[in-house]
């Protein structure tokens, strides 16, 4: 079933259509390097719709998410500019949010980002003058009724589909659909969730998510990242924040032998895509190979995901 | 009430070394609360900064006296001989005091203490951060708990996606202030307010508008 567009985004073409969506991110290089973006874009780009560019994320400083964005945008990639609370108040958010709109940027995604304890500068001020949802809500305030949140009007409003994260796995566990709920509230359009591994968990959220019509009102696109190594999967588990590996993955991982374990990750993250494609309300997939793009179209193919929909 | 906490007795002594008379001056109220600047706590570093200049072979007279609040005109008048027989006070109050003496006094005041934050004793020498004075109090909506004080990312509509078993992604040693809230407000039946969106937050009570004063007109005398 079809919905109605709201923005030149292609993303959401490809989502409204009814079309799994395919999306992938890539981190910026920590210098000025521009070849450091196009090279990462060149091994992805004909097997997804869009790119994320991360806005420094773990809090380590990188070149920013807009100047990358805006470099997809030259080479005909469509981006999706990621913007963390943490490091601009409303005044620069707004600001970045025209400056991409200038480059027709169509796609952003709303978070809070982490801790900058976390990252290379664990002295620094963190802003949120905003939260995530409070941005969601900026943003579709500049596009639907072209105002700041000062009051003024925006002259040519940004034509920005929407997006905001969810974590399923994050406690307390009992308010993850609410707390989606108020996100679509806020304006979310498109969700891209945490990194999927507790596959149970997730289809449990999912399935009060379709109880509540929550998938109707927004795109959830299953986020994946697939293990390099028996060692990531137990710095995944035990490390990151918010983040549920089952120790049967670990386990499966850990019982390949260790130049076998990467294409081992990468069969999970098959296997997992091919199941989920089978949840309902699963509208495409976010699939985030950190560091480790060039995977990405072999998973995107075995998982019957290609070639990317025209529209 | 205000907590702090005594800064290391080298910085104190780098500050103090080139006086010849120093008060160390305690405040009596918040501070020593927390056993950190109270009257007792000026006269025991007193006694520390003097055995330290007689390491240091440095002749200074440092001696000590406190009052109840150095927030207040009229506490100082019993310390007044006192403040004004030494060259250099080492004031063991809260930066409001340090200032408010700087203000009152033509000669240096040091700071003995960093100023930590607004909280309360939650059990006998443990002190927590509950409050950052924004100016536009939400504990109404928010079940009594504070998530601009006591979320590391001051989310409104929280929790963020890095809460893990009720703790806070910086440390497994603090608490999620929204799992917090989201216990308090099932344990108060209104767990249907959750869902309603925290407005974007006006800033202008909190630090960002400027230095803040409070004027009650019908208490000052004409």
């Amino acid at each position: 079933m079809s919905r109605e567009c709201k923005t030149p985004s292609r993303l959401e073409k490809i989502l409204a259509a009814g079309h799994f969506g395919v999306t992938s991110e890539c981190g910026p290089p920590r210098g000025s390097d521009p070849e450091a973006i196009s090279e990462k874009a060149a091994l992805i780009k004909d097997h997804v719709d869009a790119i994320n560019i991360t806005d420094n994320q773990t809090s380590v400083c990188r070149m920013c998410s807009l100047a990358a964005c805006i470099r997809l945008k030259t080479l005909g990639v469509e981006p999706v500019l990621q913007m963390v609370t943490r490091d601009r108040n409303r005044i620069a958010l707004q600001s970045d949010i025209l400056g991409a709109a200038s480059w027709d940027i169509n796609n952003i995604l709303c978070l809070s980002g982490d801790h900058q304890s976390f990252g290379d500068h664990a002295n620094g001020q963190n802003v949120h003058d905003l939260d995530s949802m409070q941005l969601l809500q900026t943003v579709r305030l500049m596009r639907d009724e072209g105002k700041f949140l000062g009051g003024d009007d925006v002259k040519r409003p940004p034509a920005m589909f929407v997006g905001a994260a969810a974590n399923p796995f994050a406690d307390p566990y009992d308010i993850r659909v609410s707390r989606l709920a108020k996100k679509i509230a806020a304006g979310a359009e498109f969700i891209q969730t945490q990194c999927i591994y507790n596959m149970e968990k997730f289809e449990d959220w999912m399935k009060q998510v379709v109880d509540r019509g929550l998938h109707e009102k927004t795109y959830i696109m299953a986020g994946l990242t697939p293990m390099k190594s028996v060692g990531m999967a137990r710095y995944m588990k035990n490390r990151v924040p918010g983040m549920d590996v089952p120790d049967e993955i670990v386990k499966r991982l850990g019982d390949t032998p260790k130049e076998k374990q990467a294409e081992e990750g990468v069969k999970i993250c098959i296997e997992q895509i091919q199941r989920l494609k089978e949840v309902k309300g699963v509208a495409g997939f976010h699939i985030m190979a950190i560091e480790w793009e060039e995977k990405v179209p072999e998973i995107v193919e075995a998982a019957g995901l290609h070639p990317r929909p025209e529209v | 009430m205000i907590v702090g906490e005594q800064k290391p007795l080298e910085e104190i002594w780098e500050m103090i070394k080139d006086h010849k008379k120093v008060l160390v001056f305690g405040c009596n109220t918040c501070v020593a609360v927390c056993q950190q600047g109270g009257n007792k706590e000026a006269e025991i570093l007193a006694s520390m900064l003097r055995m330290k200049a007689v390491q240091e072979g440095v002749d200074i007279e440092i001696t000590d006296a406190g009052i109840e609040r150095q927030c207040e005109h009229e506490f100082f008048e019993k310390a007044e001989s006192r403040i004004g027989d030494a060259d250099a006070v080492l004031s063991t109050a809260c930066g409001i005091g340090v200032q408010f003496m700087a203000e009152k006094y033509p000669k240096p005041i040091y700071p003995g203490l960093n100023t930590t934050f607004l909280g309360a004793v939650e059990e006998f020498g443990v002190y927590a951060e509950r409050c950052q004075a924004c100016g536009t109090c939400i504990l109404g909506q928010t079940g009594g708990i504070c998530p601009i004080a006591r979320c590391a990312k001051r989310v409104l509509n929280g929790p963020c996606g890095g809460s893990t078993n009720g703790k806070c992604e910086i440390s497994k040693d603090v608490d999620c202030a929204w799992q917090l809230i989201v216990d308090r407000l099932r344990l108060l039946g209104r767990m249907d307010d959750y869902e309603a969106l925290t407005p974007i937050k006006d800033w202008s009570t909190d630090r960002a508008g400027g230095p803040r004063k409070l004027v009650r007109e019908d208490l000052i005398d004409e």
